[in-house]
């Protein structure tokens, strides 16, 4: 039995309840190990309206989808507004809804700084990459680091730090559905499975980025309707007084400390530690690398990165920044109050409670019980088909990404050397596509009783630590060259890897060699990886005295001017 | 793009401006972010008795409004950056493209 379900047993010891989703959000928001429910059949329902529409816009989207520009990036005719909902839906996860409300359930507080920390990368991203992606890169992000540098030895980089990180992060999406629909709607596990990767081939197979945008963007409208409304009827319980509400949840977890036992002074102070940091920052070494791991991470996540190429001008990829830094903190917000809301109406509720006074399905319910709550039967299985939903939209763009960088970086750059025709190269990408479709399927059923939880932080990791320094310093570092971005983003990404391996959440929760054993102490190894990284790429690229490192260093203005101005840049296929 | 355009963009002052302010702009709202963020986190390392105090007669901590905070502080930046960039930043930037592009 995994330690989700076993923290759920123990559901009335907050210290304990605090140790245990603290190792669970500090790896990622994961969801853990679930038992399977009574199918739903209310849910089920909402889910398969869901599925119609999205492959009507599927049908829609592939009449649209000729070219390699088209499948790569919907012929570059996405509006800011519309990207930023995307991006906002890209980055809005089941696992941060659910994962986020249990957490700020069981500890409050500690929640929130979770949130802030996948929040507070999309400023660094406006003011430093956005413009400047969008001016220089075409398809993929490679095409920006790869800029003014030999085209292979890059490319191959790219490639695999764009497939490393999709295979992380699509594992953990793919256990994260089987275990949600087991929860949701008492289906089987590997069913579940089989049903998102066959969708979502489907959707990037005909309607290509087009297709994977706007199931992005309908998800994102449903996933923050629901959040919406089931804040907001929290909020109405308590007169819209957020006191009453802090008030409400402090008396509840104080009652609930004194029921287990407590005597009354200690009670109230377990009450009232809701409202302050808990153990979630266990040393400061980790807290930090951490944030670090969160806020460049997202600089470097190959499916968000593409989605700066689907819009026609550096000023939309600049909107859709906005768009979607608001709509993220919004949400954040918005799983803040549903949190506590669920504290009120889910964690002293009978109807939702197992017989030793844990949360049914485990503590990741809380705002699938609240929905039930607040808006009965009905409303459950929308928020429960939206949790699905999101899985599925995430694991297409994801999927989308991992194709491109095989077709447009490997099979068109490297292998044909930029001649490749678009037909072609559309086929390679929608062969990859059900490659990769297959590879998720297996792996999702593979590691479906392995314990995940750091795949996801282990993906912004390596994001922050490899993909993010070489587009950075290529972008931005006259005197970086080829060879010295190649070596140094290769060594961020090995010493992320290494690194996460060695930590206790691998080589002890999942590894299972004994307690105190794990080489590397940190829940994150971003701080120590991005320097590797970062140092690398200076060092080598100081000592590259080639013949290569000339025209590297020479191409930085043609390159500087083009990343300014847009002068040059790739626009929008005309439909 | 030819090497004669390049050196043409290169050397025209509204280019030159643009690139100084917008690089200047951007690398301190930067820093502003970091601040925030890494101070925020270090309270939370090393001062969680401040974050936890009372605010007033009620539950209300120091920590919550101040969370909340950052993530408006988050929000309101980045539209401070965008008012900017969509105003100033592409008005240089049409002026480059008009004076270079004949």
């Amino acid at each position: 039995m995994s330690r989700l379900s076993t923290s759920a047993r123990r559901v009335l010891t907050l210290l304990a309840l605090v140790s245990v989703s603290v190792a669970a959000w500090a790896a990622g928001a994961d969801l853990g190990q679930a038992d399977k429910q009574a199918t739903n059949w209310t849910a089920i329902g909402m889910f398969g309206l869901f599925v119609l529409g999205t492959l009507f816009i599927t049908k829609w989207a592939a009449a649209k989808t000729r070219s390699a520009s088209d499948f790569y990036t919907a012929g570059g005719g996405i509006t800011g507004f519309q990207n930023g909902l995307a991006i906002a839906g890209d980055y809005m996860s089941a696992a941060s809804f659910l994962g986020i409300s249990a957490a700020v359930m069981a500890s409050g507080f500690d929640g929130l700084i979770y949130s802030i920390g996948f929040l507070v990368g999309w400023p660094v991203i406006t003011f430093l990459m956005a413009e400047r992606l969008r001016n220089l890169g075409k398809f993929t992000f490679a095409d920006v680091a790869a800029f003014r540098f030999q085209q292979a030895p890059i490319r191959i980089f790219a490639a695999s730090g764009t497939l490393v990180v999709v295979a992380f992060y699509l594992i953990a999406q793919m256990v994260g559905a089987g275990q949600l629909i087991k929860l949701l709607f008492g289906l089987e596990y590997w069913i579940a499975v089989v049903i998102v990767g066959a969708l979502m081939m489907v959707y990037v197979l005909f309607g290509g980025m087009t297709a994977t945008t706007w199931v992005q963007i309908i998800k994102a409208c449903l996933l923050l309707g629901g959040a919406s409304f089931m804040a907001f009827m929290v909020l109405l319980h308590f007169g819209f007084s957020p006191e009453a509400m802090f008030a409400g949840a402090v008396q509840i977890k104080t009652d609930l400390a004194l029921k287990d036992g407590k005597v009354a002074e200690a009670a109230a102070s377990i009450g009232q530690s809701i409202m302050g940091p808990g153990n979630f920052v266990k040393d400061p070494i980790s807290a930090i690398s951490f944030g670090m791991a969160l806020m460049f991470g997202t600089a470097g996540l190959p499916h968000i990165l593409m989605r700066f190429f689907t819009v026609p001008s550096a000023k939309e990829a600049r909107k859709s920044v906005m768009w979607a830094t608001g709509w993220i903190g919004y949400f954040y917000l918005l799983t803040f109050i549903i949190g506590f809301g669920a504290i009120t109406f889910v964690l002293i509720n009978p109807q939702f409670l197992d017989a030793k006074g844990g949360l049914l399905g485990g503590n990741n319910m809380a705002a699938v019980h609240l929905a039930n709550a607040v808006g009965g039967n009905v409303f459950l299985g929308f928020i429960s088909a939206v949790a699905f939903a999101t899985i599925l939209a995430v694991v297409a763009g994801l999927t989308l990404s991992g194709a491109s960088a095989v077709s447009h970086d490997l099979y068109a750059t490297v292998l044909k050397k930029g001649k490749a025709d678009s037909a072609a190269e559309l086929r390679v990408s929608k062969i990859t596509t059900v490659c990769l479709g297959v590879v998720a399927v297996v792996l999702g059923i593979a590691f479906e009783k392995q314990n995940i939880a750091f795949m996801v932080s282990l993906a912004f990791a390596i994001a922050a630590s490899a993909n993010f320094p070489v587009l950075f310093m290529s972008v931005l570092w006259k005197d970086c060259t080829t060879k010295g971005a190649v070596i140094g983003g290769f060594l961020g990404l090995v010493s992320s890897v290494g690194l996460t391996v060695v930590s206790p959440s691998v080589w002890e929760a999942t590894l299972g060699n004994p307690k105190g054993s794990a080489l590397f102490p940190y829940t994150s190894p971003a701080l120590f990886s991005m320097a590797i990284g970062f140092a690398g790429i200076w060092l080598f690229s100081v000592l590259d005295k080639s013949q290569r490192a000339r025209v590297d260093r020479a191409g930085f203005l043609a390159q500087q001017v083009r990343s300014e101005t847009g002068i040059g840049a790739a626009t929008a296929s005309a439909h | 793009m030819d090497e004669s355009l390049v050196q043409r963009i290169a050397s025209n002052p509204a280019y030159l401006q643009l690139k100084a302010k917008r690089s200047r702009f951007g690398w301190w709202l930067t820093l502003a972010m970091m601040v925030v963020y890494y101070g925020f986190i270090l309270l939370v390392a090393f001062d969680k008795a401040f974050l936890s105090q009372l605010t007033g007669d009620g539950v209300m901590t120091v920590g919550i409004p101040l969370g909340f905070g950052v993530i408006v502080f988050t929000i309101v930046i980045t539209a401070v950056y965008v008012r900017r960039a969509n105003t100033e930043f592409d008005e240089l930037s049409s002026a480059v493209a008009k004076a270079v592009l004949k």
